[in-house]
């Protein structure tokens, strides 16, 4: 393995800029493992030639003195974001042939910020999914293994791509999108940082959109640092997302102090949940222990809605995927299945275009927004989420962020992943909250189970406040030293 | 709560998604199970409390009544399935 | 006033409502940024979000928002200062998303009115239950293909607003003054240019019957219908297919229905009518639009003088009849006219607005229909039939002589005070000039001026019409008459 890919972002920015090896090399590197581990089918395209122009450039800005706060860095960019003039399939066969003639806004900015992409990454189908196993371009495998068992395991979902290809070292960082947990839950599957930032504080123009509500765009990377280099450079007020906030972006690297004295950390009593393993409320402990030897105050607080924030999302986001998914129809782009006449070819061209998941999800949200039953399910959902931001709202009285586990259990088997929609769903049954109140949520690895697989803890934030759960996370990431504890356990083995 | 035969046929219809026979028994029992599981939320009491649509409920920002898009028809239809006539998309013949 | 119509088995009351949906009148669409004008080359006025393009995102057009608010203000109506945008499912091929924004619960207009003039002069408010902003959807073009049928999505985007009225109508007369008042109201306002031929405008129309005091019946509704003509027509038809069934003991069914222009008959689109269950939620990529009071009075102070408050000056102030008053505020270019005239009127005379809106209503309005030309397109300006009315009001010329300087301003343009000069149309005012000529005329005529001076008084007649006619029309009426009158009298 070459060295170049073992370095971090932050550490490779450095280096790019002391001009210690060029954009060039080390996107070669990159380009190189990600062929290597291609049996991980973390990419459904590669941008090899691409990548390397992008890297000229790069170097060339550098040369000038005029590079970017990521400039020169190979990245992944999940299959969610229209990249112009390269394919961009959300993990559908419906998308299988989408060139989009325009560039999303995060793409955008990443772009402006001199990060070199490598390629799109895979996905579950419109990033509805908790174990990648719902693409259209097949399942994508985790690079992480329990010790001495080689069965394969999930990444996690949606952005299972990412988090396999950083994980994996074929990208540096990648990008990912995050509606009911898809950036943290497969970081905590693979041993990453996932940040889901504030909603409005990424542009979701020209992301492929699952639930408007809920979607938001945020970095999957090694460390709290490269996460909050790669979050300045794809925030940003968006004139073309009405949803958008207009709210500067600080620079998050330079306000990283590692400082959390008098910070006071919640502890939520209902994020014990039935059947959560002990090694997972072990590491839990652990994350309370390591904030509070470094001076916060720890407080144990409820949000009594949590057990319904599950049901709830599974209300609102089929509800609003039913209907932004209505414009896949193979008319204007995207495959078409022709019919005997116009119904015949919506049904055939949806039917056959959307994958199972896909297609039982459009059908939740059009059962629970039908007549005679929207009252009973969506408006009571939409109610209910307003008491689950209450929540939030009441514990931030209190506290400065919350402290939970990202998931119940560590990644499972891929070979035989639970059949039940709904035990699949629990995978992220902690994560959804944060997204039904807008909350920023960041998962980072804290510890192994028994059998060396990653666990991830989450921090909870108020709005807008990304650089509270940074500081946080950089607080546990120095004590947990994940990546000691992972040469330890190999090493005792 | 259970849902029949028929209700998967109609929501299927009503999302325009072709449902194989072989599917409609599949799909209505997890359809079932995901509807009974979300019952749950009939537990909670939310008198006198507002829907909750979106995060930001505060302002919409409204822009200026400028054209500055369009006139890129060739892009607009660069995708269509079947290729573009005229610079349209074409549909089956509808009849009204 | 309630109208009724007799059948065979008593008396039925007639109940219409309309939808009127009016293109607000805007340089680009609802919730992007291309251009609204008409006519272009098939998609090419087409944003990707128009086109329903992944990742697409909606955002509002406030001139839009600020014309909507200008047309409920007009309507005398309430503003809601908080509105929701909700999205209406449904599959279609001119409807890329796969749903229509627009605005269900939460509709940016509440209740007002707009007034209708009654043929018995009394006037009605037809109550206005709502006003919501929406999304036009693209055009289905069918006869260019055996086979298929080809999508433009130009107008996919467009503002419209829907107005809705209350089922306060109760004749075809009532409903096609309701359309004609709210087009012109629309057009004094510049929110809608209320071209119906363009598709600017077209209308829904509800259509039910009932016994006199009875419950409201069910109601067919007639879509689309764009022209005031072809919605008389849609009414007519309407309200005896459903006096016949309801006289054989019939049932109506509440539907949908289809007005074919070219046989004169509504149709049942019971096709398109399968299970419709739209799914409404409020767009969650829109946040509500809500409203600063400040800015509703701001728009409020713009508004202009409406057809009704104009009319009522024109009457009381300017001294016109009703009629013409009416006439000429029907259109708010017909008013903008009229009063660019008055304005460009030198001479003081009290009867120069009355004489200038008869010049109007009768000879202009008369050109423009024989050469089928709109008030824009005609070559005589206001400020050029301001001239014409102060060469008769200070007796340059005669009425008559007016009527030809106006047909040759009318073809050539040119001011009518030139074309009296060229031709020397100056009236004659000169007494002795006039005396000469009938002095001419009596001698050769004088067994006429015996049977005059017998007592044949109505002779004076054709003596007026031999000198005005040997005189070409330009002695002045007055001078003529008086020294007519005393030379044949022999005094």
């Amino acid at each position: 393995m070459n060295e170049l890919i073992k370095l971090n972002l932050s550490q490779a920015r450095d280096k790019l800029l002391k001009k210690d090896f060029s954009s060039v090399e080390l996107t070669s590197a990159f380009i190189k493992q990600m062929e290597e581990t291609r049996g991980l089918n973390a990419f459904i395209t590669e941008t090899p030639e691409l990548a390397l122009e992008q890297a000229k450039a790069s170097d060339k800005r550098i040369a000038a003195g005029s590079a970017g706060i990521m400039e020169g860095i190979p990245i992944g960019m999940k299959d969610l974001f229209c990249s112009k003039g390269t394919l961009t399939t959300a993990a559908s066969k419906i998308l299988s042939n989408f060139i989009p003639p325009y560039e999303s806004t995060v793409s955008q900015n990443l772009k402006d910020a001199g990060a070199v992409s490598l390629g799109k990454t895979n996905l579950d189908e419109f990033a509805m999914g908790s174990a990648n196993i719902t693409s259209a371009y097949g399942p994508v495998e985790n690079p992480w293994k329990k010790q001495g068992d080689n069965a394969k395991l999930v990444p996690g979902g949606s952005s299972g791509g990412s988090a396999a290809a950083v994980a994996a070292r074929s990208c540096m960082a990648a990008t990912a999108t995050d509606t009911g947990g898809s950036i943290r839950q497969p970081a905590a599957f693979c041993g990453l940082v996932g940040l889901k930032p504030t909603y409005g504080r990424c542009s979701r123009w020209g992301v492929v959109a699952f639930a408007s509500s809920l979607d938001q765009a945020g970095p999957m990377t090694h460390t709290i640092r490269d996460a909050a280099i790669m979050l300045e450079a794809m925030s940003g007020y968006d004139p073309k997302d009405a949803t958008s906030i207009d709210i500067s972006v600080p620079n998050y690297e330079s306000l990283l102090t590692g400082n959390v004295k008098g910070l006071r950390v919640g502890i939520p009593k209902e994020y014990q949940v039935d059947g959560m393993r002990s090694e997972i409320m072990d590491v839990w402990h652990k994350g309370v222990e390591w904030l509070k030897q470094a001076g916060a105050e720890i407080l144990d607080i409820s949000l009594p809605h949590t057990k319904y924030a599950l049901p709830t999302y599974y209300i609102i986001a089929p509800a609003e995927a039913s209907s932004n998914l209505a414009r896949y129809d193979g008319i204007r782009y995207g495959a078409r299945i022709e019919g005997e006449d116009l119904t015949d070819l919506y049904e055939k061209t949806r039917g056959q275009g959307f994958g199972n998941e896909v297609q039982r999800r459009i059908m939740i949200g059009t059962y629970v927004l039908s007549a005679g039953y929207y009252d009973a399910y969506f408006i009571k959902a939409q109610r209910v989420r307003r008491l689950i931001t209450k929540d939030f709202t009441d514990a931030f009285q209190k506290v400065d962020c919350i402290l939970t586990p990202t998931t119940p259990t560590a990644a499972f088997s891929l070979d035989n992943p639970p059949t039940d929609p709904v035990e699949m769903y629990m995978n992220d049954v902690l994560a959804v909250p944060a997204n039904l109140a807008g909350l920023p949520a960041l998962s980072l690895p804290g510890g192994l189970t028994s059998d060396g697989l990653p666990l991830g803890l989450q921090l909870v934030g108020k709005s807008f406040d990304e650089v509270t759960l940074l500081n946080a996370a950089q607080v546990i990431e120095t004590a947990a030293n994940f990546q000691g504890q992972v040469t330890q356990m190999r090493k005792a083995s | 709560m259970e849902l029949t035969r028929e209700n998967i046929i109609k929501v299927a219809h009503l999302a325009r998604l072709e449902v194989p026979d072989e599917r409609l028994e599949p799909l209505r029992q997890s359809l079932s199970q995901i509807l009974d599981w979300i019952e749950m939320l009939n537990e909670v009491n939310v008198d006198g409390v507002e829907p909750m649509f979106s995060v930001n409920q505060e302002q919409m920002r409204r822009r200026e009544d400028v054209v500055t898009d369009g006139g890129y028809a060739k892009d607009i239809v660069a995708n269509a399935p079947g290729g573009a006539q005229y610079d349209m998309f074409s549909v089956p013949k509808v009849v009204e | 006033m309630t109208t009724y119509i007799e059948g065979a088995t008593g008396p039925w009351e007639v109940v219409i409502g309309l939808e009127v949906h009016a293109q607000v009148s805007s340089n680009s669409k609802l919730f992007s940024g291309a251009s609204t004008e008409f006519g272009a080359d098939p998609n090419s006025q087409v944003s990707f979000v128009d086109a329903g393009f992944p990742g697409m995102l909606p955002v509002i057009n406030d001139f839009c928002v600020r014309q909507a608010i200008k047309t409920g203000l007009g309507l005398h109506a309430q503003i809601n200062e908080l509105s929701v945008f909700d999205r209406k499912n449904y599959f279609y091929p001119d409807l890329p998303s796969g749903y229509q924004i627009s605005q269900f619960k939460h509709p940016i207009v509440g209740e007002g009115h707009l007034n209708i003039d009654l043929p018995d002069g009394e006037t009605k408010a037809v109550r206005i239950e709502r006003i919501h902003l929406e999304q036009d959807a693209g055009k289905s073009i069918h006869d260019q293909h055996p086979s298929k049928t080809f999508i433009d999505l130009n107008r996919s985007g467009v503002a419209l607003m829907e107005i809705v009225t209350m089922p306060d109508i109760s004749s075809r007369e009532e409903a096609m003054a309701f359309v004609k008042n709210l087009r012109s109201l629309l057009r004094y306002l510049g929110t809608c240019d209320g071209n119906m031929e363009q598709g600017s405008m077209r209308a829904d129309v509800n259509v039910s019957l009932r016994r006199p005091g009875a419950e409201l019946g069910t109601r067919a509704e007639v879509k689309n219908v764009n022209s005031i003509r072809f919605m008389g027509q849609a009414i007519d038809f309407e309200v005896q297919r459903q006096m016949e069934i309801l006289e054989e003991g019939g049932t109506i069914v509440q539907e949908t229905r289809l007005f074919d222009p070219v046989r004169g008959e509504t149709r049942s689109m019971r096709s398109k009518e399968e299970a419709h269950d739209y799914r409404y939620f409020p767009d969650p990529d829109l946040p509500p639009l809500r409203l600063k009071p400040e800015l509703i009075e701001e728009i409020r102070k713009t508004l202009p003088e409406l057809p009704e408050a104009k009319k009522t000056r024109f009457v009381e102030k300017l001294g016109l009849s009703p009629y013409d008053a009416a006439v000429l505020v029907s259109d708010a270019e017909f008013a903008d006219y009229y009063e660019s005239a008055i304005a460009a009127i030198k001479q003081q005379d009290d009867k120069a607005p009355k004489l200038l809106a008869n010049w109007i209503t009768s000879e202009l309005f008369g050109a423009m229909n024989r050469d089928n030309l709109t008030i824009s397109e005609s070559k005589v300006r206001p400020e050029g039939i301001a001239e014409l009315v102060d060469l008769i009001t200070a007796g340059t010329i005669s009425g008559r002589i007016a009527k030809d300087v106006f047909l040759q301003m009318w073809e050539s343009g040119e001011s009518a005070a030139q074309i009296v000069k060229e031709k020397g149309l100056e009236q004659v005012s000169d007494d002795s000039a006039i005396r000469v000529c009938i002095e001419q005329i009596m001698a050769a005529n004088a067994g006429m001026v015996d049977e005059y001076r017998s007592g044949k008084d109505k002779l004076f007649g054709f003596f007026v019409g031999q000198v005005m006619k040997a005189m070409q029309g330009k002695a002045n009426p007055k001078l003529l008459n008086d020294v007519l009158k005393e030379m044949l009298d022999g005094k």
